[in-house]
């Protein structure tokens, strides 16, 4: 069992799917106003993220060379549509929240490229613990901007107010993004990648 | 007068790049040369545009019409894919020229998420067709506008000396949202 952990844990640091292959930027920027709203779109794209690693891994080996790229495409835009009716029924806020960017988790390069590096040659089991790693990797790296933005943008996390005073607006709007996603990387590269 | 609205909202105050967090992956990987993004700008222009004005008229006519606009997202996404081969093959044929110049940047276009987002949101946004094609197109050339302004900074970039930390992809993005910044400052024109 120990043998298959690393799937698990290689996507948090290791393969940090914003950090170190700067995959799936869209969202990154655009949903991390707060750190609540980081963690949805993070659990949101885990999920699509683990279903079509699994499917992918058991179809893989009869799905002609071809073709393979539209194939994944219609595997995952199936479970991005399951997601979208999903959370329109029971958690309409978050989806109003997140908007356009649920449907557009079709064209998140994370996905598609778990599927075409992973899923497609190794079983379901290592497909599933890997799209659970890299997804949490996603969650994390997602959850800890949409942190440090609201922190300096409104002085509060997760919706509690922690510092006084009103924030820098500009980390809460679009600037503020591109700022913190920058720095964060530099602090990532200095301590944390060998 | 509307229509000149929405081309300056789509251009400077909403731009796509900066302001919506749409294509987001080309803006940062082909923006190293001048030449190239001025390229991908080409076929990104092109492609929205027509992407949008063929996705509205599947949606009227074929989703909308039966009643199964849950499919929206996989019946845009595969029009698109379809959309970009056949571009790519009709440019072949037709234009040697200038499919020598937008050649690679084509494939690449399908996972550009400007393309499915500007035609999801113009059919969630209830657009008639003629503002739809006005939108896009103008939207298109915000995007690359962006494009080429910073590609223009990274090539000035690229020649100084970086502390080894910040070298790539991080000053890039704090070059980025210093940009955005300035862009902020069209908020409040045309509302």
């Amino acid at each position: 069992m120990s043998s298959k952990m690393h799937f698990l844990t290689d996507g948090l640091v290791k393969n940090n799917p914003t950090f170190v292959l700067v995959l799936g930027m869209c969202p990154t920027l655009a949903t991390t106003t707060s750190a609540m709203n980081g963690l949805e779109m993070g659990l949101a794209t885990m999920f699509v993220l683990i279903l079509s690693n699994i499917v992918i891994s058991l179809i893989a080996p009869v799905v002609p060379d071809k073709v393979h790229i539209p194939v994944y495409i219609v595997v995952i835009a199936t479970f991005v549509t399951l997601l979208e009716l999903l959370m329109k029924a029971y958690v309409p806020d978050i989806y109003a929240t997140l908007g356009l960017f649920i449907p557009l988790i079709v064209v998140n390069c994370i996905v598609l490229g778990r599927a075409e590096a992973f899923a497609n040659k190794n079983g379901i089991g290592a497909s599933a613990l890997d799209g659970v790693g890299v997804g949490l990797g996603f969650t994390l790296s997602l959850t800890v901007i949409g942190l440090v933005r609201e922190l300096l943008g409104s002085g509060s996390a997760f919706g509690y107010k922690l510092l006084p005073g009103d924030g820098i607006l500009a980390f809460v709007l679009a600037p503020g993004a591109f700022i913190v996603i920058g720095y964060l990387m530099v602090l990532f590269n200095k301590y944390l990648k060998k | 007068m509307e229509y000149l609205l929405i081309i300056i909202s789509a251009i400077f105050v909403n731009n796509i790049l900066l302001a919506q967090f749409l294509g987001i992956c080309p803006f940062l990987g082909v923006s190293n040369k001048l030449s190239t993004a001025t390229g991908m700008s080409g076929a990104v222009c092109f492609v929205i545009t027509l992407a949008t004005v063929v996705t509205w008229l599947i949606d009227k006519y074929l989703l909308v019409h039966f009643g199964i606009t849950y499919l929206r997202t996989i019946a845009f996404i595969l029009v698109i894919a379809a959309l970009v081969q056949m571009v790519e093959i009709v440019l072949k044929k037709v234009s040697p020229s200038l499919y020598q110049a937008l050649g690679i940047f084509l494939p690449l276009i399908t996972t550009n998420c400007a393309v499915l987002g500007v035609a999801l949101s113009v059919v969630q946004k209830d657009m008639p067709l003629g503002q739809a094609t006005v939108y896009a197109l103008a939207t298109a050339i915000g995007w690359g506008v962006a494009m080429i302004l910073f590609a223009g900074l990274r090539e000035q970039l690229a020649g100084n000396d970086v502390p080894k930390a910040f070298k790539g992809l991080p000053i890039a993005l704090i070059t980025a949202g210093i940009m955005a910044l300035a862009f902020l400052g069209f908020t409040g024109i045309g509302n």
